[in-house]
Parts: structure tokens; C-alpha cells; sequence
């Protein structure tokens, strides 16, 4: 069942391009990578802090910008969470002109290589892989290839916002709606999916775990077999 | 080293000497990080096997594991990611019971878990014998949830928690080297916290 990518190089420096707000609580990272690495949508890399003292802290973050060649910059998404030591230090100080230690690409199991149809679900900032499948379709023009269906809580909370939205994509809003919007807000529901369905498409669910299994319900109710499903759950990651 | 502008990190001063390099205190979280959507097993039909270099392969039902003598582990585990979790509480039963019933042959080194999903990791024997690993089904006293693996999973604490798999359902002896799910996806052959053996190469 394994799909071996490449695999995570040294730890490198990669210079901050720009600092892209996504929501009030998301911003982006364009980064400059010192050695151009190869990756595929879908993997992420981890950034490491340093302190004078020597003390680290390390998280993981998902890769948003869809793979180029050579791949000399990438594009990180990062939640900031309430507390988060990493994700609070990047939102707060980090601006264009910085360096970043990170390491990457991680992770063989959740990726697309751009030619077998997918089925990607969303939840909150767990569309950032997921968009780096999009952007990776769009580009190479298979479009046909993806159905992508994003749930976020609030129109202000959409990531990627301006960019995301197209015949190959749907929102489905859980708390609240743009004004007149065609669907009511609320959970994802098995309809929300069904017209996403493509004939032989592995399922992509990143989310948070209750996303996460909500969702693998939903396509196993839809028919869906559980070993075409690959799953991102996104604990906490302070 | 170089040094990251503007950080200096937080509470460190009191870091707990229990925590690996590059890993934190998670706290009473416990963050559920899995590849593939969570199965229901039902125990009626759950069974666990030892098979490959042994005498007597033997596949045990969910009455008969628990007829084993119980066994406990209580400390810290450690995940990947970074996060660590620690007075942790499990029960079920010693790997060393269930291999002594199966009698590995000389010639095993290494073992494969396998799950009822399909996941796999390896590991050295070495890494599951003396007292070291456990087949638990239950967390604080309570049964183990699906989430977290239930009914049953692997527990090799001393290894990052990719190697105690979830859902177990049997360890194949070998005598060779096997990589798993995620050994072939980029990460460490063994898995060493202490050592930050997280991806190939470290």
C-alpha cells in the first residue's frame, strides 16, 4: 500500500519572500529554498526555530503551492493557534526579508501525483494540501482529474478565498453563509459529496479528526472502498 | 546552529528531562493521528496471530489474549510529529507472552506488525522483547477507543508512536529487515526518540 515520494533532504535556509494573510487567523509563506528540492502536492515540511539559548521547536506544515521544476520556492500555510509557540512566532514576527530552518519533503502515503482522479475533502486549514492538488490540476490542465469540497465554518474563514473557487470545487459553509448562498450552513452531508463522485477516484480527507472520520462515514455510505481513502488528520500543533 | 530572529521560546527553563530532543509536553491531549479512515472491529470476530520463524504459529481469539497473564505499561510516549504524552496508563499483555507461546526460531530477528487495515511497521525482535512492547486493550482502565486503535494496538513506548500499530492483528517473525507503511514513506527504519531517528537518513 505504500507510494514512495522523495524523501526529506537536510535540514536547509530558506529565505522568506512574502507573508500572504489568508484569513484573520491564516497566512501564507512564500519561501526561497537555498537547494532547489522536488516534492509532490500533498507532502509537508518542518520548520525549525532557534533560540540564542539553543532550545527548538519544530512543526510540521503542509505544502500550498502546487510542485514546479525545478522546485526552488515553496508556499506554507499556517494556522495560528491559540498558544501555538511555532504557528504564534510566524504570524507575529516573521516578515519578508527572514530566514527559516526547514526540512522536507515528508510523507509518501498522502500525495497526488497529478493522473489518477481525486476526490479531495476539506476541513478548515486542513484544504492546504489539498490545494496544492488543485493548483497542480489546474496547471497541468486535468482539471477533470479533481473534485474538490471544502467545508469551512464562515465565508471569512475560507482559505485561499479569491483562488479556490471554480467548476471543480465546492464550499460548504457550517455555521454560516454568504447572503444568498444555494445551501443552508451546516455539516457535510452524503449530497455534498455525491456529486463530487468520480468513477475510480481515491478519496484525500485532511481535516481535524472528527473531520476526518465524519467524512470516511460519508463515502462509506456512498460506497466508497476504505482502502481508496487516504486520510490527514491534523491534531494540535502548538 | 543558527539562530531564528525574535524567538526564544517558551517555558524551556523547566524542560522535563523526560522529554526527547525536539519533542513537547502535549498535556492531557491526546492527538489521534492516523493514514486511514478508523475501522469498527467487533471483538466477537477480532483475532491476533504469531506467525513466520516460529515452532507453533498460534492466532489467539479476544477471549483467549485475555486469558493471557495481564500486563500494564505506565510512562511516556512519544509521537513523530512532536508531540510527547506522558503517566500514561495501558493494559493488556506482554509480547514476551505471546512470542513464548509461539516459540521463535533462532533464526528470527526482526518482527512485521500487521493490522487489521492492512498497516504494517517493523521492528528488531530485540525492540519487542523484554518487557519493552504489549498488545493493550485498554487506556486508564477504560476499554481502548477505535481512534486510538481499539480494540487492540501495539505499544512499543520506547520507539516513536508510529510503531505501536493500531488495530493490531499479528507480528510475522522474519529474519531479515521488512520495512512498513511508514518506513517506506520516508521515515526512520527504527524510530528512536532519544536518538530523533524521525526520517531516513537521521
Amino acid at each position: 500500500m505504500g507510494t514512495s515520494g522523495p524523501g526529506p533532504g537536510p535540514w536547509q535556509t530558506a529565505r522568506v519572500e512574502e507573508v500572504i494573510e489568508e484569513t484573520r487567523t491564516a497566512k501564507s509563506f512564500r519561501l526561497r529554498l537555498a537547494t532547489a528540492t522536488p516534492y509532490l502536492a500533498g507532502q509537508y515540511f518542518v520548520v525549525r526555530l532557534t533560540a540564542p539559548d539553543g532550545y527548538t521547536a519544530s512543526r510540521s506544515y503542509s505544502v500550498a503551492s502546487a510542485p514546479e521544476e525545478p522546485a526552488s520556492s515553496i508556499e506554507i500555510t499556517v494556522e495560528r493557534l491559540q498558544d501555538g509557540e511555532v504557528s504564534s512566532y510566524l504570524h507575529d514576527v516573521v516578515v519578508a526579508g527572514d530566514r527559516l530552518e526547514l526540512r522536507g519533503p515528508i510523507g509518501g502515503w498522502f500525495v497526488w501525483r497529478g493522473d489518477t482522479p481525486a476526490l479531495l475533502v476539506g476541513g478548515g486549514s486542513g484544504v492546504v494540501p489539498l490545494m496544492s492538488m488543485l493548483r497542480l490540476a489546474r496547471r497541468l490542465g486535468r482539471s477533470e482529474l479533481v473534485r474538490l469540497v471544502v467545508s469551512a465554518r464562515r465565508p471569512g474563514e475560507l482559505y485561499y478565498a479569491k483562488e479556490l473557487p471554480g467548476p471543480e470545487t465546492s464550499v460548504v459553509y457550517t455555521r454560516e453563509t454568504p447572503a444568498e448562498w444555494p445551501r443552508l450552513a451546516g455539516r457535510l452531508t452524503e449530497d455534498d459529496l455525491r456529486g463530487a463522485m468520480l468513477p475510480q477516484a481515491t478519496a484525500y480527507v485532511c481535516g481535524s479528526s472528527g473531520f476526518a472520520d465524519h467524512v470516511t462515514d460519508l463515502l462509506d455510505k456512498l460506497g466508497f472502498a476504505s482502502d481508496k481513502i487516504r486520510v490527514e488528520r491534523f491534531g494540535p500543533s502548538a | 546552529m543558527s539562530f531564528t530572529r525574535g524567538f526564544r521560546g517558551r517555558g524551556h527553563t523547566e524542560r522535563n528531562p523526560g522529554l526527547p530532543p525536539g519533542q513537547y509536553d502535549v498535556g492531557s491531549d491526546w492527538p489521534v493521528l492516523t493514514a486511514e479512515a478508523t475501522p469498527q472491529l467487533a471483538t466477537s470476530s477480532w483475532t491476533f496471530a504469531v506467525e513466520g520463524l516460529v515452532r507453533r504459529p498460534v492466532t489467539w481469539s479476544w477471549e483467549e489474549i485475555h486469558a493471557l497473564p495481564a500486563a500494564s505499561y505506565a510512562g511516556a510516549i512519544h509521537c513523530v510529529t512532536t508531540w510527547s504524552k506522558f503517566g500514561v496508563h495501558f493494559s493488556g499483555v506482554s509480547v514476551d507472552t505471546l512470542l513464548a507461546a509461539a516459540e521463535p526460531l533462532e533464526s528470527a530477528t526482526y518482527v512485521v506488525a500487521w493490522s487489521h487495515t492492512g498497516y504494517t511497521t517493523n521492528l528488531p525482535l530485540a525492540d519487542v522483547t523484554g518487557d519493552k512492547a504489549w498488545v493493550v486493550w485498554e487506556y486508564e482502565g477504560r476499554p481502548l477507543e477505535a481512534g486510538h486503535g481499539g480494540p487492540a494496538r501495539l505499544l512499543v513506548p520506547h520507539l516513536y508512536f508510529w510503531k505501536s500499530a493500531k488495530w493490531v492483528a499479528g507480528l510475522r517473525l522474519l529474519d531479515h529487515d521488512e520495512p512498513g507503511f511508514w518506513e517506506v514513506n520516508g521515515y526512520h527504519d527504527r524510530g528512536d526518540p532519544w536518538l530523533e531517528q524521525r526520517y531516513q537518513g537521521d
